[in-house]
């Protein structure tokens, strides 16, 4: 798939800010004041950002406002709710503790809960999806889920969660790979099934439809990159598992924290990039992805 | 409205007879001349004359190369178009309420003026049968030519999609799948006619019909008998040739 930047920063920076919000509505760290303004301005810039982000991969950016309407359907509109919701609670909360000194705690739980439960509406945008096999499993809610709670962690300065949730999260992401790796296999679509040509004998594709490129194969037979996938994702890996890990276990300094969370958002870019530039959509075996006698387009 | 409908009245779709299709991909020409021209948005080209020449298109055909496990290889050409899925992934995934599937006909449409451009639609798609259009930002997709089949200002011949109505090799038919008495119905059902990627679980509407099996000649070969060996057990002076060659 297309790793279309709106959608990386999208997903990495909203999961970020409302992975800080659910730890600030669990109260953890209570703070208030200004200190509290610091925290949810960060928080609300993220998430806030991330959705922004969101609405530069429309066509026609001015219609966003009617994603709302088919929630009961789509997992994309019930993000969209889940955001709102999220942000609208935890905005009243954040006035408690922001104007007023106050943890008015059971909308504090009730703004994480919904925090959590955008990300992982926004998982389910990808999971839902058949056509993309390394996407659609159990394992991507679960992932970007860990993800969120860690990075959370990591910004809100709770350094013994955030190093349990940096683990997780990091062996998350290594069976990510590892199952996503057998997905496509697995899936049991291949240029036979595809053509319905099966029965007669192999298929190879002998002419695609045009002599020059189009929409389905920039956006889902991205191939560029993939060679560099194992470099990128130990790279990836280092920057958003290792290296924060090592820091947080190291005496706590502000401005060593602030490495830490600059390497794992950085790492999070990297590993998210792979999310979309890895993964492989059916239809490119109608243009010859995955054949097995030569591959004209890799 | 973007859940699917229980069940629909009728099941409009294509039957594609991948033994009749020559690939002259006069369907994509006539179904990008009329549907950028009638229903919704125009089908843009970008760079069309230049080094880098893409578009969009409803309709586009493949060529693949099918190799028995004995004989030659056979070249197959595969058009592809919109299936107009029974469970069509397309429009559930949809957040605007653009795409969707009609109850009297079956036919899955975008409703243009609600589409945000967002592209999710043509992820869930297994077909790639819809395209973004880079100039309008909207999601294109085949109409089943809607703005030609009910059209009374159309001679009747006419009221067929502007692909079936073009082909010049009687390869694309047009009716009604749950009618079993339909011509399509049964010329699906006397030729086998079978789903594209059915482990996807989409029930797609359109069908394809396998190619025929090869003819094959019984092996006559009207010299062989001349080329036979005259002699099995050579003699004189070849049979003498024959054993000195042997012994070297």
């Amino acid at each position: 798939m297309h790793p279309a930047r709106s959608l990386i920063l999208f997903t990495s920076l909203s999961g970020l800010g409302f992975g800080v919000l659910a730890w600030l509505g669990l109260g953890t760290p209570a703070v208030t004041g200004w200190v509290a303004f610091v925290f949810y301005l960060i928080a609300f810039g993220l998430a806030g950002g991330g959705l922004v982000a969101s609405t530069f991969h429309l066509g026609r950016r001015e219609r966003a406002l009617k994603a709302f309407t088919q929630w009961q359907s789509s997992w994309l509109s019930r993000e969209a709710w889940l955001a709102v919701a999220a942000m609208a609670t935890m905005g009243l909360f954040a006035l408690g503790a922001v104007f007023f000194g106050q943890h008015w705690q059971p909308l504090g739980w009730l703004g994480a809960v919904l925090s959590l439960a955008t990300v992982f509406a926004t998982s389910m945008i990808y999971a839902q999806l058949k056509t993309v096999p390394r996407w659609n499993m159990p394992l991507t809610p679960v992932l970007f889920l860990s993800l969120s709670i860690a990075g959370g962690a990591l910004l809100s300065g709770e350094i013994g969660p955030a190093i349990l949730f940096l683990c997780v999260a990091g062996a998350l992401t290594l069976a990510h790979w590892t199952l996503g790796d057998r997905r496509f296999a697995q899936s049991g679509t291949t240029m036979e099934t595809a053509t319905g040509l099966g029965p007669i004998g192999q298929v190879r594709a002998f002419e695609p439809p045009h002599t020059g490129t189009n929409y389905l194969m920039r956006e889902m037979v991205f191939r560029i990159g993939r060679k560099h996938s194992l470099k990128l994702r130990v790279m990836g890996f280092g920057l958003m598992v290792l290296l924060p890990v090592l820091i947080l276990l190291l005496p706590f300094h502000h401005a060593l924290a602030a490495v830490a969370v600059l390497s794992h958002v950085a790492g999070l870019f990297i590993t998210r990039w792979l999310f979309f530039a890895e993964a492989e959509h059916v239809v490119g075996l109608y243009y010859g992805a995955h054949d097995k006698t030569s591959d004209p387009i890799a | 409205m973007t859940q699917l409908p229980e069940k629909t009245e009728r099941k409009l779709g294509l039957v594609i007879d991948l033994d009749t299709c020559v690939g002259c991909h006069a369907c994509v020409i006539s179904c990008k001349g009329w549907n950028t021209e009638n229903y919704g948005a125009p089908l843009s080209d970008q760079d069309p004359y230049g080094a880098d020449p893409s578009g969009t298109f409803l309709n586009r055909v493949h060529s693949y190369e099918v190799q028995p496990e004995t004989g030659a290889p056979q070249l197959v050409h595969f058009p592809k178009s919109c299936l107009h899925c029974e469970d069509a992934p397309c429009v559930t995934v949809c957040p605007t309420g653009a795409s969707y599937k009609r109850v009297e006909d079956g036919i899955v449409l975008v409703n243009e003026s609600d589409c945000i451009g967002c592209g999710l639609c043509a992820w869930a798609c297994p077909y790639g049968a819809r395209e973004m259009d880079a100039a309008e930002g909207v999601m294109k997709k085949c109409t089943l030519c809607v703005d030609r089949i009910y059209n009374e200002n159309l001679a009747e011949e006419d009221r067929v999609p502007a692909c079936v109505r073009t082909c010049p090799s009687g390869a694309r038919h047009f009716g009604d799948l749950d009618d079993p008495d339909s011509a399509v119905s049964q010329l699906v059902a006397a030729r086998g006619g079978i789903d594209l990627m059915p482990e996807q679980g989409t029930k797609p509407v359109n069908k394809y019909l396998p190619p025929r099996p090869k003819d094959r000649l019984d092996e006559v070969d009207v010299l062989a008998p001349y080329l036979e060996p005259v002699a099995e057990d050579p003699r004189g002076f070849l049979g003498w040739l024959d054993r000195t060659l042997d012994r070297l």
